[in-house]
């Protein structure tokens, strides 16, 4: 702390900085609580906030619906391995962007950009169809494939821009030194660049995770991660509003556990050399 | 142990169907507490047929209808077993996208089915889809409210009565709104209920030449008739309510009236899921003294695409479903009352049937419906609530937008109807209908 | 440095990521083009014929068109104002000292983590609801009409949901090149006696720059095609209220299942989707080459 500050000036920011805050994790939180509620008391006016009946009926419900583990395991396998996948693709591509840049690396990145840009239904048919003729429908494989191609753009460009910070002379050394490529890689700049490639790889499989449109259209039931799950939940049949905030807990509590441990990490790299 | 036998059964499709093991069906199916009971109940299935797995995917209505329509259409083969209703089965089959029903078992009694119900699932005299359960729709109200505000439900109301009981019971600061219906855009939701009261309002969609008639004041009628009542006696919120918006509103006591789908009775009438469960009647759906009730028919029913290998047992799976020991067993288990309804005469004709409070008004409803002459005036489709050509989906929902727009307020009712005929209009030219 | 050697093995490391891309992009955008200038309705197979222009004529001519050009635009627009508006405030809030600060981050990233079919459900059903949300609850508590959100004012409730989703990435990237000020630069111009508001004019914006045009590019390009909210809880309407190009599309493709109508729709989404790619990439590029 460089500044002094005013003990008084300190209370007041804290007091409104827990404010703001609370406030925007209040949904969740509300969520959350009301997934321990009866149905009746989901929606009682005035709502309670603490004081009812905790319940887990709505988890046993849900999961006596729909096999959670089973989407679980499938939002798991996709995320992963499709940025898994991503950054074996986007490494090379990126470090060579970084280090031997041209004049149209710049454009190349740019395009890259851009083909994130197309809407996905427009592309929905073919894509189908080529899925149906592959056997990829309602497959793993196929969803990792389509995930990675769609989040490579960011991935490309989040190491570039982190690669672009490791200072030149650096390798040079190493290459003095007559290290080869491949050790150059390994012991120099791996180390140097493994926060990026960490935030990088926590970026995308929250990215993967929510990614809610092909995991649901390319999906039937063996393959079907939870957005898939959750949609079961997205029209009432009758009072359901504990059901679905319990089934909505579900959704989010893993993927909001892993970013809240890793979360010094994610935020490290996630600069997209914004910061100079 | 189950996770495991998921994953041998699921990435290793191949290997699984050679070891003559349990074959897996997987069937799509709509999120609507009948389904959902039926899924609890598959462990009955099991045991009658431990050769064959069940693999649920149990979508929103919306999402469902369009992962079913792509699956078939483009012959992905993901399915085994659909869920479809009385719109598609025609279209469907005439596409050969459906295998016929001919090998349900002896003891299904396919003559045992609602006449209206099997006519609307045949294509060519062949059934290709199996009710699983069959609805029309008709007045359910508080009987408690009627009762203080001094007023008498008739067996068949008016359109009149209808509007002018509903703004009676109104009573805004309790939270009690005196009708409750459908204003969810969509071909299925606000258009199903609206094109069935057009009916009754003499008005039709299209003339005997497929030119678009929201342009005749019958249509005009209809939506002023419906926008007034429900700004005057609606809830709030009305152009986001579908079918399962109104069922938790009615449920949670604040509806007097909801016209809506027969099958929503037993779930009305259910103590565990409804605050009002003693207090509701039920009336045929209203008319306006032309000869024609504003009452659809539909039938939520199982069907199995052409594309799938395993034909054999999916049929199996749907002679079980549809079949009249299923409707034993539901009513052994969760009683007679929640019964999957309106598929079976002999279910209407079942002494301990006959004495749950709707089973009389369904079974009237059904049956005064009639998809063939819907209209007052006559028309070259067929369908209630819907016409049933392909380009209906589409239509019918972007219509349905504008109408949900005319009741949010958004625009007039001429504008809306102007909006309707012209897209309509556009939509029927550039499918050759007309010139 | 690079030799030729170091050149050609830069270009082996990228081909992999480009030729994927290229396939990606090319195979079913090829698809795509070949479908818009067909007469192809899923429903009706077999009857696919050559209809030049017509599929395109219709979509453009369609009076939904413009309502969803001008939709997309002020939900991107709207999404960005209050994402990056509010993440400046945000940042600069949690830049200071106070207690509780990595507790109170840990809130503020959290809408990142939610689905998008998450929150657009927990927003409809459980606050924005006009009978049951927490929302028409409190306003019935100050004894005021509850406004029924998703049909008297869709697109900004839409707007309200996609920007709470966001609101964390733009604070976060925000937050972290804030951190990266100099504190030193900082005092130099307290010393000078520069208040509070023209240090934050002069000092802290010009190097929240960069920052921002990244948030601003990269929420762009998500925000164009934002559409599991809107499918969730207005269905584009009432009316057309809240269709945005890409739902407009998906009404297309999936409702009317008219792949010709889509596609072409969906060539003209990927154009003006360019188009706005190329104006921002002018203004990233130069802001990013510093």
């Amino acid at each position: 702390m460089a500044r002094a500050i005013s003990p008084r000036r300190k209370w007041t920011i804290t007091v409104v900085a827990w404010l703001l805050g609370l406030a925007i994790f209040f949904p969740i939180l509300w969520t959350v609580l009301t997934s321990f509620k009866t149905e009746g008391e989901a929606i009682a006016s005035p709502p309670s906030l603490v004081a009812f009946d905790w319940t887990l009926a709505n988890y046993f419900e849900v999961q006596a619906r729909s096999n959670y583990f089973k989407y679980v395991g499938n939002s798991i396998v996709i995320a992963v391995g499709s940025t898994l996948l991503g950054l074996l693709i986007a490494i090379p591509a990126a470090w060579a962007m970084a280090f031997s840049p041209t004049k149209r690396t710049k454009d190349v990145l740019m395009w890259m950009l851009s083909t994130k840009m197309l809407p996905p239904v427009g592309v929905l048919v073919p894509i189908y169809l080529i899925f149906r003729d592959t056997g990829l429908l309602d497959s793993r494989i196929g969803l990792i494939g389509v995930l990675t191609m769609i989040n490579l753009p960011i991935i490309v460009w989040m190491l570039y821009t982190y690669f672009r910070e490791i200072p030149g002379e650096i390798l040079e050394a190493a290459r003095m030194d007559g290290a080869s490529l491949a050790k150059e890689i390994v012991y120099v700049l791996t180390p140097m660049a493994l926060p990026g490639i960490a935030s990088t790889m926590l970026l995308n499989i929250i990215l993967a995770w929510n990614e809610a449109f092909w995991t649901l259209n390319l999906t039937a039931s063996s393959a079907a991660p939870l957005t898939a799950f959750i949609a079961a939940y997205s029209s009432p049949e009758g009072l359901f509003w504990a059901k679905l905030s319990a089934a909505s807990t579900l959704a989010i509590a893993p993927i909001l556990i892993m970013g809240w441990f890793s979360q010094r990490q994610l935020i490290r790299g996630l600069t997209f050399g914004a910061v100079k | 142990m189950r996770l495991k036998a998921l994953l041998l059964g699921t990435s290793f499709l191949a290997v699984s169907g050679l070891t003559a093991g349990a074959e897996t069906l997987t069937i799509a199916t709509v999120n609507n507490g009948d389904m959902i009971r039926m899924q609890k109940l598959t462990d009955d299935f099991k045991a009658k047929n431990p050769d064959i797995d069940l693999e649920w995917v149990t979508l929103e209505e919306n999402v469902l209808r369009q992962r079913v329509t792509t699956d078939i259409a483009t012959k992905g083969g993901q399915y085994d077993v659909l869920t479809i209703g009385t719109y598609e089965v025609p279209i469907w089959a005439k596409q050969d996208w459906l295998l016929p029903l001919e090998n349900l078992g002896e003891d299904y009694d396919v003559d045992d089915l609602l006449p209206p119900i099997r006519a609307g699932l045949s294509y060519e005299d062949k059934l290709y889809a199996a009710p699983f359960y069959g609805e029309s729709s008709m007045v359910m109200y508080r009987t408690d409210l009627f009762e203080e505000a001094g007023l008498e439900m008739p067996e068949a109301p008016t359109w009149e009565f209808v509007a002018d009981a509903a703004r009676k019971i109104t009573d805004k600061d309790n939270e009690i709104y005196g009708i409750c219906l459908r204003g969810k855009a969509g071909w299925g939701e606000n258009m199903a209920f609206l094109t069935a009261t057009a009916n009754s309002f003499g008005a039709r969609w299209f003339d005997e030449n497929w030119q678009p008639q929201f342009d005749q004041p019958q249509w005009k009628e209809t939506l002023d008739f419906y926008v007034n009542l429900m700004k005057d006696a609606g809830p709030p919120g009305a152009s986001s309510n579908g079918f399962n918006e109104n069922l938790a509103l009615f449920q949670s006591g604040k509806c007097g009236m909801w016209i809506d789908a027969t099958v929503a009775a037993s779930f009305v009438t259910d103590p565990e899921e409804s605050t009002v469960a003693d207090k509701v009647g039920f009336a045929l759906a209203p008319d306006n003294g032309l000869g024609k009730r504003g009452n659809w028919l539909w039938a939520w029913s199982l069907a199995i695409p052409a594309g799938t290998q395993k034909a054999e047992a999916a049929e199996k799976f749907i002679a079980w479903a549809t079949g009249k020991d299923y409707l034993e067993l539901v009513a052994e288990k969760e009683g007679w009352a929640n019964v999957p309804p309106g598929t079976r005469t002999s279910l209407y004709e079942n002494p301990e049937y006959a004495k749950i409070p709707f089973a009389e008004m369904t079974i009237n409803s059904i049956n005064t419906a009639d998809p063939n002459n819907p209209t007052v005036d006559p028309v070259p489709y067929v369908g209630v609530q819907f016409v049933a050509i392909p380009e209906f989906q589409g239509l019918g929902t972007a219509v349905g937008q504008q109408f949900s727009a005319a009741l949010a307020g958004q625009v007039t009712v001429d504008q809306a109807l102007q909006s309707a005929q012209q897209l309509t209009q556009r939509e029927m030219m550039k499918s050759g209908y007309i010139k | 440095m690079a030799t030729l050697h170091t050149q050609s093995t830069a270009r082996l490391m990228m081909a992999p990521a480009v030729v994927l891309l290229l396939l990606w992009m090319l195979v079913p955008l090829g698809m795509t083009v070949w479908f818009s200038f067909l007469r192809y309705n899923l429903l009706m197979p077999g009857m696919e014929e050559w209809s030049g222009f017509d599929n395109y004529y219709y979509f453009l001519t369609d009076p939904a068109f413009g309502t969803a050009l001008v939709n997309t635009l002020l939900l991107v627009g709207g999404v960005l104002l209050i994402s990056v508006g509010g993440g400046v405030a945000l940042a600069l809030l949690l830049d200071q000292p106070f207690f509780g600060q990595g507790i109170v981050r840990l809130l503020v990233i959290a809408p990142f983590f939610v689905m998008p079919t998450v929150s657009a459900l927990v927003w409809k059903n459980m606050f924005m609801n006009p009978v049951y949300g927490l929302f028409a609850w409190v306003a019935k508590f100050f004894g005021l009409q509850p406004i029924d959100w998703l049909a008297e004012v869709p697109l900004f409730s839409i707007v309200l949901i996609v920007a709470w989703q966001w609101l964390p990435f733009a604070t976060l990237i925000l937050l972290t090149a804030l951190q990266s000020l100099d504190e030193e630069q900082k005092e130099a111009a307290e010393m000078d006696g520069a208040g509070p508001v023209s240090r934050f004019i002069y000092i802290v914006l010009p190097h929240l720059s960069r920052a921002i045009t990244v948030v601003i590019l990269i929420e762009t390009i998500f925000l164009l095609s934002v559409f599991a909210e809107i499918l969730v809880t207005t269905n584009g309407g009432p009316g057309l209220e809240s269709t945005n190009l890409t739902y407009l599309v998906y009404a297309q493709a999936l409702l009317q299942f008219d792949v010709g109508a889509a596609s072409a729709g969906g060539i003209v989404a990927v154009i003006l989707a360019n188009i706005v790619a190329i104006f921002l990439m002018r203004i990233i590029g130069k802001n990013l080459d510093a």
